[in-house]
């Protein structure tokens, strides 16, 4: 299957995923409309799930994210909870002094069931 | 006396403020009002981390105004009357000793008006981690409304600026009153 890329604007985060189980969401994350951003990065975790591979990390590099996108990115760890047959990492950063961030990170771990590593950067 | 342009620099230079705007807000306008919030604040001497909490509160707040003020294309509104275009908005953004204060103003049907109050008294009556519990809540088994708003920007807004949400709802008509939504983010 074909990787899926978003170049990153300033209201909408990187995306790179890879079909080798590498994926990343990088930057900010502030659309107004979130739906239509998270729409195909729900379907290529669909497709990816009919035969993922043998782990899938996710990483999560975000500095901002906005209320509408945090149900989306929720649906994003939703999704992955649900391929079966790869051992999965969700590795979540936060910059040092950001514990809103790190907070939205452990409502994440607490709500989903998948393994979260929780990383603190200087900067992302 | 009709107020002045004078008057209003006055105003505004007695508020601190740093920016302001009325008007119609369209998503164009919130990425030009992030950008130069993101360069002005750049500039100033406080912390980074008040400055990130500072932008993120500035985002959720703008953009449920913006949510918000779309709700009157759902219904049969006149856009301009004599009182003016109800699709308009105000907000500023104001910088002071040890906080900065985030006010936005916009226009309600007045049957909106006592589930607002209702939402944000329930906030505010709220001890952080029970606001962390609600938060967490809404999250997990809310579901999106059509444009994305899940109910959780007010609950957000409290939560991050950790500071009870300051409101007043003003009665124009039977049509119409007009909500303002103040936020204090002290500095760190």
């Amino acid at each position: 299957m074909e990787d899926l890329k978003h170049e990153g604007s300033a209201k909408t985060p990187v995306v790179e995923f890879n079909s080798n189980g590498e994926l990343l969401l990088k930057g900010r994350s502030i659309p107004e409309n979130s739906i239509e951003f998270y729409k195909p990065l729900i379907e290529w975790l669909e497709s990816y799930s009919e035969s993922p591979n043998s782990t899938t990390v996710l990483s999560v590099q975000l500095e901002y994210f906005n209320t509408s996108s945090s149900k989306c990115i929720l649906d994003v760890f939703k999704k992955l909870e649900s391929v079966s047959g790869s051992e999965i990492t969700v590795k979540w950063h936060y910059e040092e002094d950001d514990e809103d961030m790190l907070e939205a990170g452990e409502d994440y771990e607490a709500i989903i069931d998948l393994p979260f590593e929780m990383i603190e950067v200087e900067e992302i | 006396m009709a107020t002045t342009t004078f008057d209003l620099y006055n105003l505004m230079e007695r508020d601190k403020v740093l920016l302001a705007f009325k008007g119609t807000v369209t998503s164009d306008l919130l990425s030009s009002v992030f950008q130069i919030m993101e360069s002005k604040m750049e500039d100033l001497n406080d912390s980074p981390a008040t400055k990130k909490k500072v932008f993120n509160v500035l985002v959720e707040c703008l953009q449920n105004l913006y949510h918000h003020i779309d709700d009157f294309d759902n219904e049969n509104v006149i856009y301009e009357d004599s009182k003016g275009d109800k699709k308009s908005a105000i907000f500023s953004i104001s910088r002071h000793e040890d906080h900065y204060n985030i006010v936005t103003g916009n226009f309600i049907y007045p049957k909106n008006v006592p589930e607002i109050t209702s939402k944000i008294k329930y906030i505010n009556s709220l001890d952080r981690d029970q606001l962390k519990a609600y938060y967490k809540e809404i999250l997990g088994n809310g579901k999106l409304s059509k444009k994305g708003g899940g109910g959780l920007g007010l609950i957000d807004i409290a939560k991050k600026s950790r500071n009870k949400l300051g409101y007043s709802f003003k009665e124009i008509d039977e049509n119409y009153s007009f909500f303002t939504l103040i936020v204090k983010i002290l500095k760190k």
